[in-house]
């Protein structure tokens, strides 16, 4: 491999002699240490490099030791309910209590494994080898490297083998390839498909703000913005919780230490609600905490969705959360910056939106090489200084994403969780999600989805009326309209991440609560159009019962929403009676 | 530590704080330095970049009256590190770790980096021991609990000070007793009264001996605040996981550091990003903030209540906007409050702690808490609305409701915000939160259930009507 001497050198990034050729992007190790860094500037005699770790110590004449390979990370099974640092560096199992620097590799474990091929067939790459079955957790596939193809000569029997042991040869003329359990891939390169599929149904996050009024297909991509103490993170964890995909991959990019010892607490006590093992078993998680060098930190967002596309390609269902990609944008200025480049709005360089595509862009329901339907949904959190969403970060992100959750700073003072402004956000997936509603037994989706936003709109309109002539000045209609708005909010779009009844909701559970509600609005419209006095309805008891039911009514009682429904009806239909009688 | 090195006569250029110097000696990144004037003076610094044949070191005070013929340049061969031993409990340092009030120096048991390392997000414990202060407005709204981060957002001439010591003075674990705990207090560009005032305070309350004090005072060099604080984490640090102490750190005045570092960015030419901060103030606040919190194994807790002054009162100055990003929450003092003579004047509305959710309800306050502390931010929102509202159309334009929701903010800001210096446990904090729920009808407490109804507000409404 090419050597090169450190010739200057100034924070993390340095200029080295090169005694040898080096490739843009090519990955290095400099100096004892073997402190990891990546070529990002070549010249006839200079190379310049990103150092990904902290570059105390370092002086000229220091040896930089070229790989001869792009940035790449080790994809194999053991990623499952792990915890990582942005260059996929295992950080769980080591002993000292800091992270240290160097260069050090996931040590392979042992799996046990079931061959599907035998000799002689021809596999293209990303096509099945055989079962990897871990002890606990997800069963999950060994995959030719998308690059490799040919003729099995040689496969290894069923048994346990470690993640570097050869299981498979591939004779493809002249050439052979070993096939391991792991392989290596670099992590600015998308992983190849055989087709884009467009989206066809939404990926439930089991929060009702999300999946009735601003739902993300599978395969689809969604931002989150929000000023600080907004409940982004959260929400994010709440989705990684939640969300019915196979395989979580969660990147906390320049964020809390403390939030990541939360997720390592809290996630292998939760259950899936749909295959009841520990929510751990299906989550890889990517630390690079706000105190960790920045470098790696821009990094970390193509580790995670690396290992993302790893799964994706296996036929599952993968959601990446990334928590937030404004540190990662700052990360590019900052190195950016060191490097002298013109910069463009707010001092991010000019390339940030093609960057963001690009992250984006990697979001996808497909055929995999393999012929198997896998999807990787992309949701990234965004933090706009001041909450304001009109800064770079906000607005070119929300060119590549079709679903926007915009989070707002007056629903999160009056803690009202997940505070997604319903007049802020939007999707562009409506309606190809309208028939996948209709085969879930939610036939009329669509049209209380519309109704529902129809009065908050119409709510929002009527308090600014209400600042200037008071409330009391209103017409009945119109301060039924206000009570309608606030139970829609209160009853069904408030839904508290700590609460462990409403903390998820099925779209069973969903369906029945917004039945009731559309109801229970029909209704009170009509009798107050009727004459009936607002304040009789607002009196009646079952108005209670629906601001509470998410706390009451829990996803193994979905018949008391059919009491819920009789008490609705005999109680609106009283005081039809009640009127009919009168007048 | 090697054998030490230096250098006479090799400067090159001196330019604002950076000296350039000759490479004569094979130096390595971030080394500290020491630059030595002709009037003998010995100067902090760091080498900031390193080629063939020059260096750049970045000096850490002022570099007035330094001459490139005659500045010695001594080179410690390591990056800065901070000399500690237990018995720095009791003492007052400068900025940069030097002894000040003259007493005896201390006996050294271990020399640590003051950078700190990065903590394995791996091995830290979760923080969950809840802290009462005896403020209403903390305990109820805004619990704070061991290892966490949750800053003071004020403006000048706000009560933050009064607000730190009285925390400093009254935590307690509801479980334990006070021993085993220490408090680092920092100093950041403040005036010479603020840290008597602090000094004072805590003599008086005896605690002063578990107290460890850093001052870089308003009229020492800017540079050095760029120090003080990892100095004094440093030894926070060293208490908390060496010593396995229990350590509240509190800083004051964030802004004065922020300020430096914009000054030092300016210097080294670099691009600024929003107002003039350089663009890396995310991170390098993140390697202070992120010193806080408790770790798998470990007995002792580093705790930071760091204070910042928010320029012109504004909350998305980036001051303290970045800050919010990266600390647990954080408590906002308002000048209206203050005005209306309301202590402590805590906006609950802005206000935040993150970390309330693993220290409270059962099992570690009361099962209500959380429900109740839900319950007052939302009817305190909402009686904040209805008070524009009615500044605009009057009471008479509003409806019953509305009125009981205007009785319920004012009884809120009197009784339950302002408590002067009164101590309250938490169980006296939540009667008072109760008692002004009860004047609600039970239609608008979305948050409770029925059961905490009838526990705890019609109890009250009885013995009213008794």
């Amino acid at each position: 491999m090419s050597k090169a001497r450190i010739s200057w050198i100034s924070g993390p990034v340095l200029r080295a002699r090169p005694e040898g050729p080096f490739a843009v992007n090519e990955a290095v190790l400099i100096g004892e240490q073997r402190l990891l860094g990546e070529v990002i500037r070549l010249n006839e005699d200079e190379i310049i490099v990103q150092v990904y770790e902290d570059t105390t110590g370092l002086r000229p004449g220091t040896p930089v030791e070229g790989t001869g390979q792009p940035l790449a990370i080790e994809l194999g099974p053991s990623l499952l309910g792990k915890i990582f640092d942005g260059l996929l560096r295992p950080l769980a199992g080591m002993e000292p209590i800091h992270v240290q620097p160097g260069m050090w590799r996931h040590a392979a474990e042992t799996f046990a494994f079931t061959p599907d091929v035998r000799n002689g067939d021809e596999l293209s790459g990303g096509a099945c080898l055989g079962e990897i079955l871990p002890t606990e957790g997800l069963r999950q596939r060994c995959l030719v490297p998308p690059h490799a193809k040919g003729k099995v000569i040689s496969i290894s029997p069923a048994g346990d083998y470690s993640e570097d042991a050869v299981l498979c040869t591939l004779e493809d003329g002249d050439t052979r390839h070993d096939v391991c359990m792991r392989h290596s891939w670099p992590v600015r390169t998308p992983r190849p498909v055989t087709k884009r599929l467009a989206a066809d149904r939404p990926m439930l996050t089991g929060q009702r703000i999300l999946d009735a009024l601003f739902p993300i297909a599978r395969g689809g991509k969604a931002a989150l913005p929000g000023g600080f103490g907004t409940g982004k993170t959260v929400l994010q964890e709440s989705l990684a919780k939640w969300c019915d995909a196979d395989v979580i991959i969660y990147v906390g990019c320049g964020e809390r230490g403390n939030e990541m010892a939360g997720v390592l607490h809290e996630f292998p006590q939760l259950q899936d609600p749909r295959s009841g093992r520990a929510l751990m078993e299906r989550t890889v998680i990517i630390a690079n905490t706000s105190n960790m060098p920045v470098a790696a930190r821009e990094a970390s967002i193509y580790t995670g969705v690396t290992v993302a596309e790893y799964f994706r390609d296996q036929g599952m269902h993968v959601a990446l959360m990334a928590d937030s990609t404004s540190r990662w944008a700052e990360a590019l200025r900052e190195v950016s910056g060191r490097l002298g480049e013109l910069p463009g709005e707010a001092g991010y360089p000019a390339y940030l939106s093609s960057r963001l595509a690009d992250f984006y862009e990697r979001a996808a329901r497909v055929t995999t090489l393999g012929g198997d339907e896998g999807s990787l949904s992309i949701i990234g959190a965004v933090s706009p200084p001041s909450g304001d969403f009109s800064e770079p970060v906000t607005t070119h992100t929300k060119r590549y994403v079709r679903s926007f959750w915009g989070l707002d700073r007056g629903r999160a003072q009056a803690r009202f969780y997940p505070a997604v402004h319903p007049l802020q956000s939007y999707t562009e997936d409506v309606d190809s999600m309208g028939d996948w509603w209709k085969a879930q037994g939610s036939p009329h989706w669509v049209d209380h989805r519309r109704r529902f936003l129809e009065i908050l709109e119409e709510q929002e309109r009527l308090e600014r009326m209400a600042r200037i002539v008071g409330k009391d000045s209103l017409p009945p209609r119109q301060q039924c309209v206000l009570m309608c708005g606030d139970l829609i909010n209160q009853a069904y779009l408030r839904q508290s991440s700590f609460s462990p009844i409403d903390r998820f909701a099925s779209p069973a559970r969903q369906t029945a609560m917004m039945n009731l509600i559309a109801r229970f609005v029909e209704l009170a419209l009509q009798m107050v159009e009727q004459g009936v006095p607002l304040g009789s309805i607002t009196d009646l008891p079952i108005l209670r019962r629906l601001q509470r039911m998410g706390e009451e009514i829990s996803e193994q009682q979905l018949d008391e929403f059919q009491n819920l429904a009789r008490q609705l009806e005999t109680e609106l239909g009283k005081l039809e009676g009640a009127e009919v009688h009168a007048s | 530590m090697q054998a030490e090195l230096s250098l006479t006569g090799a400067a090159t250029r001196i330019d604002g704080p950076l000296l350039f110097l000759r490479r004569k000696l094979d130096v390595g990144l971030n080394e500290s330095v020491e630059v030595i004037g002709a009037d003998g003076r010995a100067r902090l610094g760091r080498i900031s970049a390193l080629d063939d044949d020059f260096m750049t070191v970045e000096v850490l005070e002022s570099t007035q009256g330094l001459t490139l013929s005659e500045t010695r340049v001594r080179f410690h061969g390591e990056p800065l590190h901070f000399s500690l031993g237990p018995d720095i409990l009791g003492r007052v340092f400068d900025g940069v770790g030097r002894i000040i009030d003259g007493g005896p120096p201390i006996a050294a048991h271990q020399r640590l980096r003051i950078e700190g390392l990065t903590v394995n997000p791996a091995k830290r414990a979760m923080p969950r021991d809840f802290i009462e202060t005896g403020i209403s407005t903390i305990d109820i709204m805004n619990s704070l609990v061991r290892g966490q981060k949750l800053p003071v957002f004020s403006g000048g001439g706000l009560p933050h000070d009064r607000l730190a010591i009285q925390v400093a003075q009254q935590a307690r674990l509801r479980s334990e007793g006070a021993d085993n705990f220490a408090i680092v207090f920092v100093g950041i560009g403040i005036p010479h009264d603020t840290a008597e005032s602090f000094r004072l305070a805590m003599e008086k309350s005896g605690a002063l001996a578990r107290t460890a004090l850093f001052l870089n005072l308003a009229s020492d060099s800017s540079v050095q605040r760029l120090l003080t604080p990892r100095f004094a984490l440093t030894a926070a640090e060293y208490l908390a996981f060496e010593l396995g102490q229990h350590v509240l750190v509190i800083m004051t005045d964030l802004t004065n550091y922020c300020e430096a570092l914009r000054e030092v960015s300016a210097s080294h030419g670099e691009i600024p990003s929003r107002k003039g901060y350089p663009g890396y103030m995310y991170s390098d606040l993140a390697t202070l903030y992120e010193r806080a919190g408790t770790i798998q194994g470990k007995t002792g807790t580093l705790t930071q209540m760091p204070i910042l002054t928010m320029p012109s009162d504004d909350i998305s100055h980036p001051i303290p906007d970045l800050s919010g990003y990266i600390t647990e929450g954080q408590i906002v003092l308002d000048r209206e409050l203050t005005r209306r003579d309301v202590y402590p004047p805590v906006k609950v509305l802005p206000s935040l702690s993150r970390l309330m959710k693993d220290g409270t309800g059962k099992g570690f306050t009361n099962a209500d808490h959380p429900d109740l502390a839900n319950q007052l931010y939302a009817a305190y929102a909402r009686s904040i609305q209805v008070r524009v509202l009615a500044s605009v159309v009057g009471s008479d334009g509003l409806t019953e409701i509305d009125r009981l929701y205007l009785h319920f903010g004012d009884g809120f800001e009197s009784e339950f915000t302002n408590q002067g210096n009164e101590r309250r446990t938490l169980e006296q904090s939540m009667d008072i939160g109760w008692r002004l729920l009860s004047v609600l009808p039970d239609s608008e407490l979305h948050r409770l259930s029925d059961a905490q109804i009838k526990a705890n507000i019609d109890t009250v409404r009885e013995a009213k009507h008794a």
